[in-house]
């Protein structure tokens, strides 16, 4: 039988501060950094020397959320990633070409394995439990979760899995998307990203990590209803594939009070949203996300946090509304990203 | 009880051979595939390395892809193992079928090519700058093959591909798929070569794990697929084997070595056996990760002490014949593990002469035939990664 | 030497991202490793490069580094018996 999963601690590093919701930060370029909390409260000063950005982000959202839970070492630590370390995997191949292969140091080498978030949580907690990390494109903490959901499905007697996503930025690795089309051009403010009707998006860095348990804890956000992951969607199939999702948890539309978009702005892939928007969910909240942090592989954490926070709090702040309908009690969000028209995935989550 | 997943169809290509059949031919006559490079373009030529002999034109050509395509090495390689063990099966690609393919560096072969042109604003190869990521190389293969459902990459470093067997596996244990094609690939890069090198663990010999005098791994490349199918459809279907437990644990001891008595690698071993529903006893052979490192050799051969104590199963390291392929190695050795149950023997660990004065322990160093059942094949990597599959023989 | 003593913590400082120190916090016979420093086996691989780099000194065996890298003191004495620039 299928146990109950419970969100009972979520964290979240990005772009955005995260006590200030009401009053968003405003970039006016198409690439932008996360705002950093102090990593020595996390990490010992020793071991943060030589860690790049995406390490001690990583590290951080995981320690906040184990702090949350109280938990000090998770049945499973499981990460995803898109991009993984691309500071340390620019800085080595840097190194290596201009050096023409000598005198190269490894250190950078070490640190540029995608899992080397995933290990040195491991490695800070000690923990020697379950441990593997995810790399699908914007399908990559989703991944995660999914794996998640199956350890509790099994009878494998995990109890509480620390799962999150991380990505970070780089000069030139992240600089590359201006060639190939996948950044806007020209004047930019990330708060109008969904005004805008052009090619494109923005893109930013972050962490958000979260502990799912079958024990339900008193701080318990949410329950973690169910995950769905496919490569490739059809545009004209889109509805019926999320029709077909919520048929399988026995929800009709009617059930879902908002929806959660992956909206980036690119109007070469948006309309995968808009079609959710102006049928199935016509009526439904429409909520989006990644004006204010940015389109990352990643970026979804940030959905999940933030539904997280309206179905503990039942409010909702006024910055993410794409449409002005006002919902009565919040019991059921679903949560749909892509990214290039790949890698779909949708995410319920229902209230406690 | 406990039957295992089984699994209808395998593909591999490797230093060895570019199908089952020739890595089997290879194995059986002790042919390496350790040479020199001619095909990765690097500075450090006395490096010995495992490549496969081949262009990617040509790849490409075999996979009949149109000029301007943007499959990596990695992808190319894959697809071709894929190719093999989806015909194998006979499978039709469908909703319910998923991919899981584990990569360490996907296409780094296509970033190191093309780095300086992307920093100097060049797009004339734009298509290849989502191409360092790993699950780009994934896309391209589920593009290839049509599959639209489930698709995931697992970047574990050097247990990867281990690491997306056993996902399969799960998936369809957990009734969330019908069949899955899981595995992995890695190309050889000068990413890889210069980081291992900067790491001072390469030999610049064949490699001799197991043995008291090794120096270190050579790198290899490679692809290898397995199809894993739920019971229910199988319809009488040929079964080559049965995936029938796995685990996955961490060091947690050093961001790239493992740790003295090998405790991450224990506790997957240990994990294993008991998702397996077996005892130690039981194994009849291992396939050990066995790099030829000082360090995962010795830390490798406490852990396999400490599980079998008195009685040590026949086990060797087929690194010599492949080289570390990275992330396809779990997949590679899977497929030798799964030939080693169908064709009842073991294949060689090359080049050990001595044992290691703090074990003792010796490798199987000739073809051995021998009444095999449950096989352990052993994957650790960078982060502390260790996973360890069990392949039963099918008892029809 | 003294100058060979104060040109290598500078060095160690560098490569080795000690962000918060200066080269007055290094004792010339302090312990690079273990309770001292606190240095590990992937600093040791960077001194290793840092030995070729600056003071053409290429080893071959990370094992061989261990004595070499006790303290400033014997990588000093190290590079001045060994140095090829």
């Amino acid at each position: 039988m299928k146990p109950k999963i419970y969100i009972n601690s979520i964290s979240s590093i990005t772009a955005q501060s995260r006590d200030k919701e009401e009053s968003p930060v405003s970039y006016y370029k198409s690439i932008f950094p996360a705002i950093s909390p102090n990593y020595k409260d996390y990490i010992k000063p020793m071991t943060l020397r030589r860690m790049s950005k995406a390490i001690k982000m990583g590290i951080s959202a995981a320690k906040m959320a184990l702090q949350e839970a109280e938990i000090e070492n998770p049945d499973a630590i499981i990460t995803g990633t898109g991009e993984g370390c691309k500071q340390d995997t620019e800085k080595f191949l840097e190194n290596l070409i201009d050096q023409d292969e000598q005198l190269v140091t490894p250190t950078s080498f070490i640190q540029s394995t995608h899992n080397t978030v995933g290990g040195q949580i491991a490695l800070n907690l000690g923990c020697k439990n379950y441990n593997l990390t995810y790399t699908q494109n914007s399908a990559s903490l989703e991944s995660a979760l999914f794996d998640t959901y199956l350890q509790f499905l099994e009878t494998s007697g995990k109890k509480s899995v620390l799962v999150g996503g991380v990505d970070e930025l780089s000069e030139k690795i992240t600089g590359f998307r201006n060639l190939d089309g996948q950044l806007k051009t020209g004047k930019i403010h990330n708060l109008d990203l969904f005004k805008e009707a052009s090619a494109g998006t923005i893109t930013s860095e972050g962490a958000h990590f979260f502990i799912l348990s079958t024990e339900k804890s008193g701080n318990c956000y949410a329950e973690f209803k169910d995950i769905s992951i496919k490569n490739s969607i059809e545009p004209e199939q889109i509805n019926a594939e999320v029709e077909n999702f919520l048929h399988k948890n026995n929800l009709g539309i009617d059930a879902i009070d908002a929806i959660v978009l992956g909206k980036n702005g690119d109007n070469r892939y948006d309309y995968y949203y808009s079609i959710l928007q102006d049928s199935l969910f016509k009526n439904t909240l429409q909520l989006g996300y990644k004006h204010l942090v940015g389109d990352y592989d990643t970026a979804s954490g940030f959905a999940v946090y933030l539904a997280c926070k309206i179905l503990k709090s039942g409010s909702i702040s006024s910055v993410m509304k794409l449409n002005t309908l006002r919902p009565g009690k919040i019991k059921n969000i679903l949560i749909y990203n892509q990214y290039l028209g790949s890698d779909h995935s949708l995410i319920l989550l229902s209230a406690v | 009880m406990n039957k295992g997943v089984a699994v209808t169809g395998m593909g591999i290509i490797s230093a060895i051979g570019n199908n089952i059949e020739e890595n089997y031919r290879s194995l059986l006559a002790s042919n390496s595939g350790i040479g020199c490079s001619e095909f990765l373009k690097t500075t450090h030529t006395n490096i010995p390395v495992a490549e496969i002999k081949i262009a990617n034109e040509t790849l490409s050509k075999h996979l009949n892809l149109s000029k301007n395509h943007s499959f990596t090495r990695a992808a190319l390689l894959g697809s071709l193992a894929a190719k093999e063990a989806i015909e194998q099966a006979g499978i039709k690609i469908d909703d319910e079928t998923g991919f899981i393919s584990g990569t360490s560096v996907g296409g780094m072969d296509a970033t190191e090519n093309h780095f300086k042109e992307f920093v100097a604003g060049k797009a004339d190869n734009k298509r290849f700058i989502r191409s360092q990521h790993p699950g780009f190389t994934t896309e391209k293969m589920a593009e290839y093959f049509g599959i639209t459902g489930f698709v995931s990459t697992i970047s574990t470093a050097c247990s990867s591909g281990a690491n997306a067997i056993m996902l399969g596996a799960r998936m369809i244990k957990a009734g969330k798929l019908k069949r899955v094609i899981v595995g992995g690939t890695d190309c050889l890069t000068k990413f890889t070569l210069n980081g291992f090198n900067a790491l001072m663990i390469l030999s610049n010999n064949p490699c001799r794990a197991f043995d008291e005098h090794r120096n270190g791994l050579n790198l290899g490349e490679g692809a290898a697929y397995l199809v894993l199918e739920a019971e229910d459809i199988l319809n009488g279907k040929p079964v080559l084997g049965r995936l029938k437990g796995y685990g996955n644990a961490n060091d947690a001891f050093h961001q790239t070595a493992s740790s003295e008595n090998g405790e991450g690698a224990y506790l997957a071993m240990q994990e294993a056996i008991k998702s397996a529903g077996i005892t130690p006893g039981e194994i009849d052979y291992i396939n050990a990760h066995g790099t030829a490192t000082k360090n995962n050799d010795l830390s490798e051969s406490r852990a396999i002490q400490r599980i079998f104590e008195a009685g040590i199963p026949d086990f060797s390291s087929t690194k010599a014949f492949t080289g570390h392929s990275l992330a396809a190695a779990g997949a590679l050795e899977a497929v030798y593990s799964l030939l080693s149950l169908s064709k009842q023997e073991i294949y060689p660990n090359l080049n050990f002469s001595q044992a290691m004065p703090e074990t003792g322990l010796k490798p199987v160093t000739e073809v051995k035939q021998k009444k095999l059942n449950l096989v352990l094949s052993n994957s650790f990597g960078f982060g502390g990664n260790c996973t360890s599959l069990i392949f039963a023989k099918d008892e029809a | 030497m003294k100058n060979l003593q104060a040109e290598l913590k500078e060095s160690i400082i560098e490569q080795l991202n000690l962000e918060d120190m200066e080269p007055g916090d290094i004792k010339n016979d302090e312990a690079l490793f273990g309770d001292g420093l606190g240095l590990d086996s992937i600093d040791a691989l960077e001194l290793i490069v840092l030995l070729e780099k600056d003071y053409g000194i290429k080893l071959t065996d990370p094992a061989q580094s261990r004595e070499i890298f006790k303290s400033v003191n014997s990588m000093a004495e190290f590079i001045e018996a060994n140095r090829t620039k």
